[in-house]
């Protein structure tokens, strides 16, 4: 699996370090509730399908990258750097 | 009082010629990464009088070579005379690396058992750079001329990385 690093261009999986859902990027309010905290902490999809996920470059330019993938295809859809934000 | 020696990262552990590929230690000298603060990346590239080299690229100011060294950082390699402050973050980092260079005329192909990039030289040209992953250790890797690579990774690591750089230039040497 080869991941495009958005500063270093096309690298091999082993550079990365898998982090998981990108729900860093959602992080709730901090007055949102139990339930949604709840959900931010602990709970995760399992998509057989479209998933976005943080990997960090770990041994590459140490970017933390916005993946998203197909995990039944194993296509790259996208990536971005988290820096900055957004949706 | 203890007398103290001065040894440098690979003092001792490099193999000899093999295969026509040699590996040396060149003479240890400054090394400092630069870190530009937040909206000085300008300011400190006319400071330093020098362009600063893109991702993956290298670029010499006077008496110093500047090597991109990562998000936001550049690594300089000989005295930095410029004062930056107010500019960017500076750290010495003389101590933290090993440092070596590979020579031969199939040190393209050593490198690739040890690190997933590719270095064809139509797509690793001279005074290119990358930070990889060099037999699982983090490092940075620059190719000085078309047959020399300077690859540099933790200090502490350096035994390992001569070990590692020695079964890859027999396992060339063997193919023949």
């Amino acid at each position: 699996m080869r991941l495009t690093c958005p500063i270093c261009g096309e690298r091999d999986r082993r550079e990365f370090y898998y982090k998981g859902d990108a729900v860093a990027e959602h992080r709730p309010d901090p007055d949102a509730g139990e339930a949604a905290w709840d959900d931010y902490v602990h709970l995760r999809d399992n998509p057989a399908g479209v998933t976005r996920d943080l990997w960090y470059h770990e041994m590459g330019c140490n970017a933390w990258v916005v993946v998203t993938r197909n995990t039944l295809t194993h296509e790259v859809i996208e990536t971005r750097l988290a820096t900055g934000g957004g949706a | 009082m203890v007398d103290l020696v001065a040894k440098s990262p690979c003092d001792g552990l490099l193999p000899p010629e093999i295969a026509g590929l040699r590996l040396v230690e060149p003479a240890p000298q400054r090394l400092t990464s630069i870190a530009p603060l937040r909206g000085q990346e300008t300011a400190v590239a006319e400071s330093l009088g020098v362009t600063l080299p893109v991702p993956g690229q290298s670029a010499k100011a006077g008496g110093v070579e500047l090597v991109w060294f990562g998000m936001g950082t550049y690594l300089a390699l000989g005295e930095i005379t410029t004062d930056l402050s107010g500019k960017a973050a500076l750290t010495d980092q003389s101590d933290a690396w090993t440092v070596v260079e590979l020579t031969g005329p199939r040190a393209e192909d050593v490198l690739a058992r040890l690190a997933p990039v590719d270095f064809r030289l139509s797509q690793f040209a001279v005074g290119a750079t990358a930070r990889t992953e060099i037999a699982h250790m983090m490092g940075s890797i620059t190719r000085l001329a078309q047959d020399r690579f300077r690859v540099m990774v933790f200090r502490s690591m350096a035994k390992t990385l001569v070990h590692d750089f020695t079964l890859a230039m027999e396992a060339v040497g063997a193919r023949g």
